[in-house]
């Protein structure tokens, strides 16, 4: 291993949002003025939950990558993304609290490229300490826009470390280079593409070819020695079309993720790469580049470890953890691209009161009920005395008891078609966790199949409502059926 | 006039939290300091109190409406909770409630309890009240300062005062009250300021300036009412006991007729009347020990000690430049320090004036113990002085 980097992958993770919509019904959609939109419209692309977003996708991976394993030793956490809801407000000290890390890591929001993933990552390998690696991205698409039906949703998060190391870098390229395939102005809503067959020719065959060669040199690799090779791009074909060009083996393209998912902007290569990882056996090499102003390209090779690494879930169930999509309108909504009539209670505002979420931190983000020391009763809310009609023992006794990752069941039910909801209905019951806390909780992700009472739960970081006044969208746990369809 | 409740209610535990910018704590552990004080001095558990009553006024960033609020953080299960709302008389209501309950037989053990959390808001000063559908249309905004600064003008005309004379004597009760709170670990403002800075504060609602007003903070007060009965039967001795409680508010006479003058605040006269007849007190100058009054503002201050028929009618200026309301004059004035010292959080004042009433009457208020008082009354006031409603309690010490 390189000793300029301190750190290896010591776990990997994803995430892609259930909710998939036809591409075929996107195309439908807008056939009457961009009927060549038929050509990309096969499968189905993955879109978020109006109550999902970078920051929520970026715990649901990274909680996937921890399982487990313990989370005290993680030192820092780096967040990267294009598409945070926050100029100024860190979206990575949000992911740190829903992790229920110590309050002494160190945080850090990386963005700006649809290179920051792999910049960061190569940022974080030359760093000491356990660390946490996520990207997380929900790319935007204007509506009629090849984006539009190509683009996925989705998160991918690494923990770096020095023990066991399932995969270590070998060497590491990067250039730089004022080559403009696309851009979005800071306040703009949709990126501006200029033509494909530019990028293609001179800068994923000619710019970014010769950043791979540069890495492959120096790790003393010859291309076709290369049994992985990832290149996330928008653009179809241009990972086949380099790996053409440098004579490394076709087979050794990784899945896109296109059939299920989509492009997912920055997040997309390193989606791929713990896609890949889940499948990939020791000493395999990888190599993993990324393009936009310049590149970047990463080798790697694995351990014998790898075999050893299970994600919680991982990249691949959560491909296959899909619910079926036709509504195409419903997708637009999700994403503010349209203005519907959502009547009067739709008025109601929910200013926060940032001194009493401030208090409340701990339980908000973390989910963080309270174990009675007196009768061992957990509870949430956690208020000044035990709920327990006997005991009323002060919460000083209370020990912190997370629920985020405990075994829950629906006790019980209902879907609200009165409240106002950006997905009606609003299905609210209370959620009865086998440790014996029990609290009333919004369910989301519901399929088809709907609820009853026993339904298998499991928890969610999810937005619970948005101050729309002031921009602010508030973040709590939500419950998810097991079951998605 | 009905018999009244003079002795029938005794009270055997209070509690007040520290007041001021509690960032460290929200509603439910407020509640919870001010509730652990008072069952520790009540020497009762929690599930001896069978009926509550729970005071909060702004629920718009704040607490929360009903009585559940109170019964989630204090974990009273079961039992009748009650949520009173009256502005900034909240206080004494809740304590009027339990005295009531207790007094009817109908409760052993009743809790008042009041609390506020304002410094949720995201701001200074009181959040906006939502006045009625059909106000909101006509009533012009004017803040509560200047709802109580137009007293000083009323009063200033009826008694021929120069406006340095106000101006002068309001700044003595500000004066007055911060050289008391000064001593007083629970209140939020322990400085002293000199009658200069007093005077030349930037104007808030002429002629009210910044030290004329009192601030915005968090507290919560309670207190745990028994029969003397039962009291006596716990073991204790000397205790306090309420001699009367009263309320009085505007119909709007003040607002809409001539029948007022704008130099005084009806609701607290009526309001005293009654309460002097209910504790039998023919003289209060003579027979009140201690008082605390809602000194919002200065001016308010000011006028009440007329309202509550101390000082004659036209005579508070004098009074109050004489020293007769401070600290070591005839009926030491907001002893602890006052509305201008602890701050508002709106339905705990009227508790923790009565509070240390309580503490004094039990010659328990350390530094600030006056000598040997034996009857204190409170005086809270809520709305604006033309739109009121006034509480009256006086309190004894029982041997």
């Amino acid at each position: 291993m390189d000793p300029k980097y301190f750190l290896g992958i010591t776990g990997f993770g994803g995430y892609v949002p259930r909710l998939r919509m036809q591409r075929s019904c996107i195309a439908a959609a807008h056939k009457w003025m961009a009927p060549s939109l038929r050509g990309l419209a096969k499968g189905q692309r993955a879109f978020c939950n109006w109550d999902e977003d970078p920051i929520t996708m970026a715990v649901e991976a990274a909680r996937d990558a921890l399982g487990n394993r313990p989370r005290d030793c993680i030192q820092s956490l780096t967040l990267a993304s294009t598409t945070l809801p926050f100029a100024d407000l860190q979206s990575s000290a949000f992911v740190a609290a829903g992790l229920n890390l110590n309050d002494t890591v160190r945080t850090l929001d990386i963005g700006y490229s649809q290179r920051a993933s792999t910049s960061g990552l190569i940022g974080a390998f030359q760093q000491q300490g356990d660390s946490l690696f996520i990207v997380s991205e929900q790319p935007p698409g204007k509506p009629a826009s090849a984006q539009e039906i190509s683009n996925g949703a989705g998160a991918a998060a690494f923990t770096l470390g020095t023990d066991n190391i399932l995969a270590e870098i070998i060497s590491v390229s990067s250039k730089t280079a004022l080559f403009t395939d696309h851009f979005r102005a800071a306040d703009a809503d949709y990126d501006y593409h200029w033509e494909e067959r530019w990028v293609r020719d001179e800068g994923y065959l000619k710019l970014l070819s010769s950043t791979i060669k540069s890495a492959l040199t120096k790790a003393n690799i010859d291309p076709g020695a290369v049994d992985h090779f990832i290149l996330a791009s928008p653009l179809r074909g241009s990972a086949a079309a380099v790996i053409r060009n440098l004579g490394i083996k076709q087979e050794a393209e990784a899945n896109p993720l296109t059939e299920n998912c989509g492009y997912t902007g920055t997040a997309h290569g390193l989606l791929m790469l713990a896609h890949t990882l889940e499948i990939a056996s020791a000493n395999k090499i990888i190599v993993i580049a990324s393009f936009g102003q310049g590149g970047d390209v990463l080798v790697l090779r694995t351990t014998t470890a790898i075999t050893s690494f299970k994600p919680r879930r991982g990249v691949n169930a959560a491909l296959v953890d899909a619910q079926h999509h036709e509504d195409y309108l419903r997708m637009l909504s999700y994403r503010g691209n349209i203005d519907l009539e959502w009547g009067m209670r739709a008025e109601k505002q929910v200013k926060t009161a940032f001194t009493e979420q401030y208090r409340s931190s701990d339980q908000l983000s973390a989910f963080t009920a309270g174990k009675c020391g007196t009768c061992s009763t957990i509870q949430f809310p956690q208020l000044p005395y035990c709920v327990n009609p006997s005991c009323h023992s002060p919460r000083a006794n209370f020990s912190p008891y997370p629920l985020f990752d405990e075994p829950a069941s629906v006790l019980t039910y209902t879907a609200d078609a009165l409240s106002y909801h950006p997905a009606p209905p609003l299905y609210v019951g209370f959620v009865q966790f086998e440790n014996g806390a029990r609290l009333l909780m919004e369910m989301t992700d519901v399929g088809s199949s709907g609820l009853e009472v026993g339904t298998p739960l499991r928890m969610a970081f999810r937005i619970k409502d948005t101050d729309t006044t002031r921009g602010y969208p508030r973040y709590f746990w939500k419950a998810v059926p097991i079951n998605g369809n | 006039m009905p018999t009244g409740i003079k002795d029938k209610v005794a009270i055997i535990g209070m509690g007040c939290s520290r007041f001021g910018e509690r960032w460290d704590i929200g509603p439910s552990e407020l509640m919870a300091e001010a509730f652990e004080e008072a069952l520790k001095d009540a020497k009762i558990e929690r599930k001896q109190l069978d009926a509550a009553w729970f005071g909060s006024c702004s629920d718009t960033i704040s607490v929360g409406n009903s009585a559940i609020p109170a019964s989630l953080a204090l974990r009273l299960d079961g039992i009748p909770v009650t949520h009173i709302e009256n502005m900034c008389a909240t206080g004494s209501e809740v304590l009027r409630a339990a005295a009531y309950a207790v007094a009817s037989g109908a409760s052993d053990f009743a809790l008042a309890i009041g609390a506020e959390k304002l410094k949720d808001t995201g701001y200074g000063g009181l959040p906006p009240v939502y006045k009625g559908t059909f106000n909101d249309l006509w009533l012009p905004h004017a803040s509560t300062p200047a709802g109580f600064a137009q007293l000083a003008s009323g009063y200033s005309k009826k008694h021929g005062i120069v406006k340095q004379d106000l101006k002068q004597a309001m700044a003595h009760v500000s004066w007055k009250s911060h050289e008391n709170g000064a001593i007083n670990p629970k209140a939020h403002l322990r400085k002293r300021v000199t009658m200069d800075q007093i005077i030349n504060a930037p104007m808030i609602a002429e002629p009210l300036g910044l030290f004329d007003c009192c601030g915005v903070s968090d507290g919560a007060a309670a207190a745990i009412v028994t029969t003397p009965e039962i009291a006596r039967s716990m073991g204790f001795t000397d205790f306090v006991t309420i001699k009367a409680v009263q309320l009085a508010i505007s119909s709007g006479v003040e607002a809409s007729t001539t029948l007022w003058d704008g130099s005084h605040v009806r609701s607290t006269r009526l309001a005293a009347n009654r309460a002097y007849e209910e504790a039998g007190i023919t003289n209060p100058r003579r027979q009140l020990d201690l008082i605390e009054v809602h000194d919002c503002f200065s001016v308010t201050e000011l006028v009440t000690m007329e309202d509550l028929a101390i000082s004659k009618d036209g005579g508070a200026v004098k009074d109050i430049l004489d020293g007769f309301y401070d600290a070591d004059g005839t009926i030491p004035c907001q002893i602890d320090g006052g509305l201008k010292c602890f701050g508002h959080p709106i339905a705990a004042s009227g508790l923790r004036m009565a509070y240390e009433v309580y503490n004094q009457l039990l010659g328990r208020a350390g530094e600030r113990q006056l000598d040997t008082p034996s009857v204190g009354l409170t005086h809270n006031l809520g709305g604006v002085p033309y739109q009121c409603i006034a509480a009256i309690t006086v309190f004894g010490l029982h041997h």
